[in-house]
């Protein structure tokens, strides 16, 4: 047996029992104890194969192209270009401050909230420049997931329900709406734990039964890009591991791209991985490529924790 | 060892404490103490007080002429007189002040007018209640607001329960805007982004998540808003007309007595205080500790309300 390729951490789930997972998500009836990579060498993370998983035909969704954005002194984004990929998750990895949140903000137009930034480039959805577009459109169809779960204050139903009805109107009524927030709720994995008590207040649940509420709640807008700015930062390891098995099961219906500050994160769940420093692409590389075999030195440093 | 530079010696018998930090520390207690103690004085004094002399019936009977305390009836309309004129005041200041606290908080552009806006409200917060109520009866007596109170002989009388609740209102405007502004600012900047990243406009993330998530403010600026209101006397005494009973101007029910002329549990407790026009100390002790129970509920709301607010918290 090949002790240097322990199973990745993704697989590890020694307490599954005591958290419900998503539907239709399989457990491995049981990992043999010695294959339990030790922390020494979950280290080495980047050696260590991925899972397999279903090879999805991707579609180029969005562009990013030659975008740079500045604050009111200070250049944030510099010239990059990138595809956004329905059928994969695109990893946006680098040091605090290198410009991937302002880059992924930008793409459903956040950054506009911040009056002094400003944004040179093109950024396309299906081909349509989206400066173009309605911002309340544009934000519906390119959705954001945060760092911290953000549930409004009220029913776990009702978060959900505010989605789908339009602007502030009431309506449609409760009854009707119901089949579409339950549907939304168990997209996000969530409909067992809370079927039972929709009018729960949906700051009583967990962190990250907040996260998946979230998650629920950006899926009800039947979005074509869903935009997560470290989502699991927040989160104890069970619930990483719950929404990081979700957005692999939802880059198959649209496209993802993650901002995470955790390597392992984007190894485990990144199909093409965007290495950005001090506001520059510095590479753009298949997931296990970047890792395994970075073409830049600053790529190679910052994977082998050098710095950052 | 020399490298990390010399360790340092306390010595043996140093005090753990310095006088001037006992000094600091007992003073501190003292005046705490002292406060509660004056604090319970003065409640223990009203409650036994007006124990003694309230009795049921002046829950129920207006105030009549009579020649001792024993027939002078109760303080039925002063307790009426209380709850409409601080109901007309919050009618008021609610809705303004909620608006107020949304436009700083969610607009504030500009900038400029934004800062007028705050030190006028802080203004209000500021300024006697008296000079406030010298300038209501001015303004009510106007001739475009005559329709507003009683009209003798083409002339306004400018005294009313719209005219007091109107300048009430401006003492509970200021506590309705602090609070409701600290609630929306208590709101990460996430949860409004969020709404925003659905699709939802900033007007429909106002209505539906930012107020909603400020109720427990709202309840609590209105709630102090109003001990406020119920405690005033000078704005009641210039506007209210200080009748003993209410005095209904017109025939329509409610809008008859907004119109009207009536004295509050504040203005009757000044008129039979010793020192007032009446002198029936014993109807000033028993209208005070109604006033005094009616206060204590609202913070109890107040309280509840807060409990309510701490409940919610995102991460």
């Amino acid at each position: 047996m090949d002790m240097t390729q322990p199973k990745p951490i993704r697989r590890l789930d020694a307490d599954t029992k005591l958290v419900p997972l998503p539907r239709g998500f399989h457990i491995p009836d049981s990992l043999p104890q010695d294959e339990l990579p030790t922390t020494q060498e979950s280290a080495s993370f980047i050696t260590a194969a991925r899972d397999e998983r279903p090879l999805v035909p991707t579609i180029d969704r969005m562009r990013i192209e030659q975008v740079s954005i500045d604050y009111a002194n200070k250049r944030a984004v510099r010239e990059v270009s990138l595809p956004v990929r329905q059928g994969e998750v695109l990893g946006l990895i680098g040091p605090s401050g290198c410009g991937k949140t302002t880059l992924l903000r930008s793409l459903n137009r956040l950054t506009e909230l911040t009056k002094a930034a400003h944004l040179s480039g093109r950024i396309t959805l299906d081909g349509t420049d989206i400066s173009e577009l309605e911002p309340t459109a544009l934000r519906r169809r390119v959705t954001m997931l945060f760092q911290q779960p953000n549930p409004f204050p009220m029913s776990v139903f009702d978060n959900v329900a505010y989605v789908l009805r339009e602007q502030a109107k009431r309506k449609p009524r409760r009854g009707a709406l119901r089949p579409q927030v339950e549907e939304a709720l168990a997209h996000a994995g969530l409909l067992d734990e809370v079927k039972d008590d929709l009018d729960h207040p949906a700051l009583r649940l967990s962190g990250g039964q907040q996260q998946r509420l979230c998650i629920a709640r950006a899926l009800a807008a039947r979005p074509e890009v869903l935009l997560l700015d470290e989502p699991c930062s927040a989160l104890d390891p069970q619930s990483t591991k719950l929404i990081e098995d979700l957005i692999v099961r939802l880059r198959e219906e649209l496209a993802i791209v993650i901002v995470t500050h955790n390597l392992q994160q984007a190894h485990r769940i990144a199909d093409h991985v965007a290495f950005m420093y001090l506001g520059e692409l510095v590479e753009y590389a298949p997931a296990q490529r970047l890792f395994a075999n970075p073409k830049q030195d600053r790529t190679r440093e910052y994977v082998s924790g050098a710095f950052g | 060892m020399s490298a990390t530079g010399a360790p340092i010696h306390l010595p043996a018998d140093a005090p753990a404490w310095r006088l001037r930090d006992r000094l600091g520390l007992a003073f501190a207690w003292l005046t705490g103490l002292l406060f509660c103690a004056v604090c319970a004085a003065i409640v223990v004094f009203l409650v036994v007080q007006g124990v003694r002399y309230l009795r049921p019936d002046m829950l129920w009977t207006n105030p009549k002429v009579g020649f001792n305390q024993n027939e002078t009836g109760g303080f039925l309309a002063e307790i009426i007189g209380t709850v409409l004129v601080t109901g007309t005041a919050l009618v008021i200041a609610v809705p303004v002040g909620v608006g107020v606290a949304v436009w700083l908080t969610e607009y504030g552009r500009p900038r400029g007018l934004a800062r007028v806006v705050e030190s006028t409200v802080e203004m209000f917060a500021g300024a006697p209640s008296i000079v406030l109520a010298l300038f209501g009866v001015i303004v009510f007596q106007a001739p475009f607001l005559a329709f507003l109170s009683a009209t003798t002989q083409g002339h306004a009388y400018g005294k009313s329960f719209f005219a007091a609740g109107a300048i009430l209102s401006l003492l509970a405007l200021p506590i309705v805007v602090a609070n409701v502004r600290e609630g929306l600012r208590a709101i990460p900047d996430h949860v409004r982004e969020a709404s925003y990243a659905l699709g939802k406009t900033k007007i429909t993330t106002i209505r539906r998540v930012l107020l909603p998530a400020a109720r427990p403010s709202v309840i609590t600026g209105t709630m102090i808003g109003a001990g406020h209101v119920i405690g005033d006397t000078a704005i009641i005494v210039l506007l209210l007309g200080d009748t003993y009973t209410l005095q209904a101007v017109g025939h329509i029910p409610l809008l008859g007595a907004l119109r009207g002329t009536d004295s509050t549990l504040t203005s009757f407790i000044y008129a039979n205080a010793p020192t007032g026009d009446l002198n029936q100390p014993q109807k000033a002790y028993a209208a005070a500790v109604v006033l005094l129970a009616m206060v204590f509920l609202l913070n109890i709301v107040v309280d509840i309300s807060g409990r309510k607010a701490r409940e919610l918290k995102w991460t």
